[in-house]
Formats: C-alpha cells, sequence, structure tokens
C-alpha cells in the first residue's frame, strides 16, 4: 500500500496490452483513461446519460403502446405521402434518416480534416453538417405540420391511441431539440475554425480556456449520438 | 451570466498546472459570487442546501404538530397538512441531501483530496451552482401561487398528482414542482459529470484509485450513479407535466373525477412508479455512499487507526452501487405489479445486505483496539454506525413481500426510511461538518455547543422515530392527516403522537445551536491550524488554511501512500500524511 515508486506504475503502464492495458490504466495515478481528454470524457460520459434519458423515453413509449387499450394507429399509413398520385409509405423518414446518417458521414469527414489542420475544408465539412442536419429539422417540423392538419394533437387523434400523438411530439420532439443544439454548435465551432481560433489557441469567451481542435471531435461524437438515437427511433417507432 | 473580461485573464504556469488552465477572478464578484472556485462553490451549495434544510425541518414541526395535538391548529386543515409533507420529502432527500452531499462536500473535498488544483469546468461547474439555486427558487415559489404548492405526496403519484383533489394538482403547484425538478437535473448534471471526470482524469502524481479517500469513492460513486439514476425522473417529469398541461395521458387511465368522466385513457399509471423509483432507488444510495465514504475516514481518523479493508470498502461501495439499479420495484409490492416481480425484487434486495454488511463489520472491526477520541466528528459517526444498522434491520421486514405488505404504508415505512436514509446521512453531515469546517473557516467550532447539538440530536431522534415503529406495528398508518377514532388504534398512540411531537420541537430547537454555532465561531472559534485532526489525506496538507485560490500554492502535492497511515510504529507523528515520501516524520506538525 505505501511507498510505491512511480517509474513502477508507468512500466506497469506501457508494457502491457489488451484487458492487462485496461487494468493497468485504472490502476494508475492521475488519469484512468490514458491520452484521454477532459472535454472527451465528459462527453461520453455526458452521453451515457442522456443514453439513459431516451432508453427511458423509448420504454415508456413501449409501455405506453403496449398498455393502451384502443390500437395503435398503423404507422405505414400515417407516415405516407402522395407524390404525383402515387402514395409511398415511409418516404418522408426515408429520406430524414438518409439526410442525417449522411450528416454522420460529413461529420467524420470534419473531424479528419480537423487533425490535418485544414482548417478550410473542416469549416466547409462542419457547415455541410449543419446544413443537413437543419434540413433534417426542418422536413420535421414539414411533418409535424402534416399531421397536425390531419388533426393529431398529443391527446388525441383520429386513428386510434391517444398516445400514438403524445409520444411521436414528446420522442420526435426531444430528438429535434438534440438536432437543433447540434447545428448551433456546430456552427459555433465551425465560425471558430474558420476564424483559426485553434490554430492561435484563441480563448473561449465564457470559459477563458484555449480552443483546441480536440473541439471537432468532441462535437463529432455529439452528432454520431444524436444520428446513432434516431435509428432507435425510426426502428422502434416508425417500422414497429 | 458573468462576463469574462478577456484582458484581466490570467492562467497558471504550464509546468505547475498540467493540464488545468486556472481561470483567476479580478474582481468581488467573480471571486464570491460568481465564483468559479470549486470551494467557494461548495460553500453556496452548503449555504443553500441548509437553508432549504431549515424550511423543510420546520415542515416537519407543522406536521408533527397536526400529529401530535389533532384539531388544535386551525391553520392546519388536510390540505396544507399533505402540502408539508410532500414539500418536506421533496426538500429534504433531492434539494438537501443529494445537493449538500455531492454539490457542498463533492466541490470542497474532490479536487482538494484528489490533489487538483479544481474541478476541471469550473465555468460549467459555477453553472451548476446558479441552476440549482434557480430549482430551488421554483420550488419554495410554489408556496406563493394560487392553490400553494403540491400535495401530492414526495413521490407525486398520478393520476393524483394532477387531479383537482390534491392541493396543487389542478393549480400551480404540481406544475412548478416538476419543473424545478427538471431545472435541478440539468444543473446537477453539470456538475456531476464535473465530479466524476475529475476524480478519474485530474488526480495528482501518484494518486491511483486505490489510494484515495473512501470520501472521494463515495461521493463519486454516488454522482456516477445519480447521472444515470436521474433521467428517468427526467423522463417521468416531462410526461407528467404533459399530462398536466397539455392534456396527454401517458400516465392517465379511464378515469371518473366527482362523477365526471374526464377525458382521458390507455396510460399507466404504474409506469410512472417504475421509472420514479428507477430514479427513487439509487437516490437512497446517492445519498447514502457519500455517507459510507465520509463516514470511513472519520472513523478510521478519530479511532487513529487505518481502515479495515480497504479493498473490500472500495468494492463493496461498487457492488451497492451498481445493485441498486435492480431493486427499484421493491417500493412497489403493493402497486399491483405483477407479483412475480415481487419475488425477483425481495431477492435483488437483500442481497444488497451483503455489501452492506461488509462495510459495517469494517467500520467496526477499524474501532476494534482502536485509540478512540470521543470528539464531536466521531460521536457523530458512531452514531450513524448504529442508526443505519438500526434502519437497515427494518429494511429487512420491508424488503420480504410478505412481511411489506402489512405494514405497508403504516408508520413503520416512515420510521425505517427516517432512520436510514434521513437520520443516518444527517448525521454524517453533522459530523463532517464538525471535522472539515476548520479546514473551510480556519476555526474549529465550539466543542461544548457540538457536544450539546450531538446529544440532543442523537437521542432525540431516537425518541422520536423508536416509537414510530411501534405505531406502525400497530397499524397506524402513514399519511393521514388526522387518525380519529378508529378501532384498532388505541388511546396510547395519540400519547405517544403527543411525546413524539414534543420531542421533535425540541431536537428541531437544537438545530439553531448549531446554526449559531457556525456563526459564532466563524470569528471566535479557536484558530485551528493547519492540521488539527492530525489527519493523513491531502486536504489537510494544504500550504494555507483556508486553501487558496488552486489550493496548493507553487508546488502541486505528491502522493506515496494510502489515506489510512494511522498508529504507524516508529512515526513520530503517529501518522504518515499522504504526501510524504519515507516514513521519516517531518518536524512538528507539518504545516501549523
Amino acid at each position: 500500500m505505501a511507498e510505491q515508486a512511480f517509474s513502477s506504475l508507468e512500466t506497469d503502464r506501457a508494457d502491457s496490452s489488451g484487458l492487462r492495458s485496461i487494468a493497468a490504466d485504472f490502476s494508475s495515478d492521475r488519469t484512468a483513461f490514458r491520452n484521454v481528454s477532459w472535454g472527451k470524457a465528459m462527453m461520453w460520459i455526458f452521453l451515457l446519460s442522456d443514453t439513459f434519458v431516451f432508453s427511458s423515453f423509448l420504454i415508456a413509449y413501449m409501455t405506453a403502446r403496449m398498455s393502451t387499450t384502443v390500437p395503435w394507429p398503423n404507422a405505414s399509413e400515417v407516415f405516407a405521402l402522395t407524390i404525383g398520385g402515387v402514395t409511398l409509405p415511409l418516404i418522408l423518414i426515408a429520406i430524414m434518416t438518409f439526410v442525417l446518417i449522411s450528416s454522420s458521414g460529413t461529420m467524420a469527414m470534419a473531424v479528419n480534416f480537423a487533425y490535418r489542420r485544414e482548417r478550410r475544408k473542416t469549416a466547409a465539412l462542419m457547415l455541410a453538417t449543419a446544413l443537413l442536419g437543419a434540413s433534417f429539422v426542418g422536413m420535421q417540423a414539414f411533418e409535424w405540420t402534416k399531421l397536425i392538419h390531419e388533426g393529431v394533437r398529443p391527446w388525441g387523434n383520429p386513428w386510434g391511441a391517444a398516445q400514438f400523438g403524445s409520444t411521436f411530439f414528446m420522442i420526435t420532439g426531444f430528438h429535434g431539440t438534440h438536432v437543433t443544439f447540434g447545428v448551433i454548435f456546430l456552427l459555433i465551432i465551425a465560425r471558430k475554425v474558420w476564424r483559426g481560433d485553434f490554430d492561435q489557441e484563441r480563448r473561449g469567451f465564457f470559459t477563458s480556456r484555449k480552443g483546441r481542435y480536440e473541439a471537432v471531435e468532441i462535437m463529432g461524437l455529439y452528432w454520431h449520438f444524436v444520428d446513432l438515437v434516431w435509428v432507435f427511433i425510426f426502428a422502434f417507432f416508425y417500422l414497429w | 451570466m458573468v462576463d469574462v473580461p478577456l484582458g484581466h485573464v490570467g492562467t497558471a504556469p504550464e509546468a505547475d498546472s498540467g493540464d488545468i488552465e486556472l481561470y483567476h477572478p479580478h474582481s468581488w464578484v467573480t471571486k464570491y459570487v460568481f465564483s468559479q472556485d470549486a470551494k467557494i462553490i461548495a460553500i453556496q451549495y452548503s449555504l443553500t442546501a441548509l437553508t432549504v434544510g431549515l424550511i423543510a425541518l420546520v415542515l416537519s414541526w407543522l406536521m408533527r404538530l397536526q400529529l401530535g395535538f389533532p384539531g388544535v391548529f386551525s391553520f392546519i386543515d388536510a390540505n396544507a397538512y399533505y402540502q408539508f409533507i410532500t414539500m418536506h420529502g421533496m426538500m429534504m432527500v433531492v434539494y438537501v441531501l443529494t445537493a449538500l452531499f455531492l454539490g457542498g462536500f463533492g466541490n470542497y473535498l474532490i479536487p482538494l483530496m484528489i490533489g487538483a488544483r479544481d474541478m476541471v469546468f469550473p465555468y460549467v461547474n459555477m453553472l451548476s451552482f446558479w441552476v440549482y439555486l434557480l430549482a430551488v427558487l421554483i420550488l419554495v415559489a410554489s408556496f406563493f401561487t394560487p392553490g400553494g404548492p403540491t400535495g401530492a405526496g414526495w413521490t407525486l403519484y398520478p393520476p393524483q398528482a394532477i387531479l383537482s383533489g390534491t392541493p396543487g394538482g389542478q393549480d400551480w403547484g404540481i406544475i412548478l414542482m416538476l419543473v424545478s425538478l427538471m431545472v435541478f437535473i440539468i444543473g446537477f448534471t453539470m456538475g456531476g459529470l464535473n465530479y466524476v471526470v475529475t476524480v478519474l482524469q485530474a488526480r495528482a502524481r501518484g494518486m491511483t484509485l486505490m489510494r484515495m479517500p473512501l470520501t472521494v469513492w463515495g461521493i463519486f460513486t454516488a454522482s456516477f450513479m445519480a447521472l444515470l439514476a436521474f433521467p428517468a425522473l427526467f423522463v417521468g417529469a416531462v410526461m407528467m407535466l404533459f399530462d398536466r398541461a397539455l392534456g396527454t395521458s401517458f400516465f392517465m387511465p379511464a378515469i371518473v373525477e366527482m362523477g365526471q368522466v374526464l377525458e382521458r385513457s390507455g396510460g399507466s399509471p404504474l409506469l410512472f412508479q417504475h421509472l420514479f423509483w428507477f430514479f427513487g432507488h439509487p437516490e437512497v444510495y446517492i445519498v447514502a455512499l457519500p455517507a459510507f465514504g465520509i463516514v470511513s475516514d472519520l472513523i478510521s481518523t478519530h479511532a487513529r487507526r487505518n481502515i479495515f479493508g480497504y479493498r473490500m470498502m472500495v468494492w463493496a461501495l461498487l457492488a451497492i452501487g451498481a445493485l441498486s439499479f435492480v431493486v427499484w420495484a421493491h417500493h412497489m409490492y403493493v402497486s399491483g405489479m405483477n407479483p412475480y416481480f415481487g419475488f425477483f425484487f425481495a431477492t435483488t434486495t437483500l442481497i444488497i445486505a451483503i455489501p452492506t454488511a461488509i462495510k459495517v463489520y469494517n467500520w467496526v472491526l477499524t474501532l476494534w483496539r482502536g485509540d478512540i477520541h470521543l470528539n464531536v466528528p466521531m460521536l457523530f459517526a458512531l452514531a450513524f454506525i448504529v442508526t443505519f444498522v438500526n434502519g437497515g434491520l427494518t429494511g429487512l421486514f420491508l424488503g420480504n413481500v410478505v412481511v411489506d405488505v402489512p405494514l405497508s404504508d403504516t408508520m413503520f415505512v416512515v420510521a425505517h426510511f427516517h432512520m436510514v436514509m434521513g437520520v443516518a446521512p444527517i448525521l454524517v453531515i453533522f459530523g463532517a461538518i464538525y471535522h472539515w469546517y476548520p479546514k473551510v473557516t480556519g476555526r474549529m467550532l465550539n466543542d461544548a455547543l457540538g457536544k450539546l447539538h450531538f446529544w440532543v440530536t442523537f437521542l432525540g431522534a431516537y425518541a422520536i422515530f423508536f416509537p414510530m415503529h411501534y405505531l406502525g406495528l400497530m397499524g397506524v398508518p402513514r399519511r393521514y392527516h388526522e387518525i380519529g377514532d378508529m378501532a384498532f388504534v388505541p388511546a396510547s398512540a395519540h400519547t405517544l403522537n403527543a411525546f413524539i411531537t414534543i420531542v421533535a420541537l425540541i431536537v428541531g430547537v437544537v438545530q439553531l445551536v448549531f446554526v449559531f454555532n457556525l456563526f459564532w465561531s466563524l470569528r471566535s472559534g479557536k484558530p485551528a491550524g493547519g492540521n488539527p485532526w492530525r489527519a493523513t489525506t491531502l486536504e489537510w496538507q494544504t500550504p494555507e488554511t483556508p486553501p487558496p485560490h488552486g489550493n496548493w500554492g507553487k508546488d502541486m502535492p505528491v502522493v506515496y501512500r494510502w489515506a489510512y497511515d494511522y498508529s504507524v510504529p516508529g512515526a513520530a507523528d503517529d501518522f504518515l500524511p499522504q504526501n510524504q515520501p519515507s516514513a521519516q516524520p517531518v518536524q512538528g506538525t507539518a504545516h501549523g
């Protein structure tokens, strides 16, 4: 317990691999996750917490759907669009999902360019990501408007269980809020990248800490998480 | 929020501070009001929580007055009584205990005990407090709204919580309560991320996880649990807010209210109970684990003995933390859920007794043959062990379905949870305040007043809650505004209730002695020096007391040993601080 030389702590860490290296990292001093910055660790733990929020929402939705006494509206009919005389089930959702998944692609490329310090390409890709995200929210607004015109309300709808509208607005609304916040932060960080803040280590307005290109990657973690959540909402709400 | 003028910002030299870039305040406002220093934030959190605690204490007086002397106080009608119950419970559990242990002790002790200069995100940490304060203000505001605060009981069960028969149900009360909880959770998340990341990634050189004091382990585990448990309450609050404000039916089945069929159908009240208790049970341990950790350090320091079975203490903390997520439905045995659930949850509940017993045995074995100093912190620590064992034993009754069913909703339940998560953690909080006050202020709290405070609080708590077990076994129900003349309630129960009320008033008044002591000792207390308890942990080794901004002055501490080297043979001072390289003791007390 007492008086262990530091050199041995360090070598424990360096010489091992796999499970052993995880154990070595956790038994070392100062940090439990080697080479993980504070910001990145915070984002991962926040996302874990947020996972519990979305899981609670989705499990609550499933419980409501199973316990309701009235039949659940048929998703492929409710979420169908008639385009040029042809009724296509889930077409809007398919496009929205495609857009959001594509935005994950542009985000990943932005992270890559950020570490190469190509700030114009990074900023452009982040801007593209933000645009895709914004169009996702726009299409969601379109979908909400359409459903509201058709008479869907949080407290009822023409086709069946009242909980359909409640859970739909609540869960897509909560996810849409996440996307919206993501877009806002994408724009803020894209501006900083464009201006070269991270090259000059300019200090943050509120936190007065030096900015680093890692901010792009941390932003990316959040963005991929929001995408992943959408996949689950898509599967459980639209495909079930 | 504060505008941080860029020109005035300086940072500590890289070599000193490692990863950290410390924010240095340059005005009174950024130093003491909108402060980013974890120690100031801790004091802000603690004072706010203690103030809320005093409000909740007065509410408990009002309840006891009604129970002890029914009908004497005409202003306590049934509605008011339920409002007092609800606000007392919610305030104590969430806004006092959680905020005080994690926001108060967490902020003060984590950076100091692990050898960091501050939390990893001081700005977010500052926001955390102000958001918490906002949550408190929203909650307290409900006292002044039409209809008053909600009277739904602290568990806020729907459908009654949002119906017109419940005080605040169709007024502002329930809305403000739910909004306040959501705001609190947002604020806590900001703080909790700080506590967890600081412990994981910002420890001093030589400070391995298995050298951390158990206080830090307890607060760390509880913070992590809170980050996973509060989301369920958040979701439940959002859904109930929609039920109340938008007319959704998440928790509302088809229901008749005062002869009128409401336009609700198909919701599940049980769903709320599951969401609430998925938060609510871990919450018990979110409060208990920091108390476990702190009490381990108090006992070890004041018995001058290394903690028995340190590694097992850590694993027991983690095991309790993990198990507490799979026991929630033991609060719902009589809710009408599937009886097979009861079997599963009774089993997991009783398994928790194993790691908990490990901890209790280890505390007792730490005391065994120790050099026990019966000073005020130690008295509170000893009282905690006794009280926690008492409360834990009645937990065995309530954890078993067959025994729980007849005891459900009686005063026995009230007695159980007040012993185990009311009195026990509060005793630790008091002990901890007496223990760390000298570090925070540089002066000792008055010993005589402290002992008076301890004995009246400790004996009084038993005089209050022991008879409640008896009342409960007789079948006296809880949450009744007036028991009246029920055949199975003998006259002696009323006498007992009056006795409990009088003791509660006395214990309440003695808390004012404690408050007086806090303020009086600030100026007139005995100067404490840097390490009055001759303790090993890093916070007692700071170059100045109270620790300055940045905690450590020029040189960061380096840790060479675990936190429990007490009564070391051959050491002149009988203890070795964590930052002392060899067994050769330094001259005199390290930093007088």
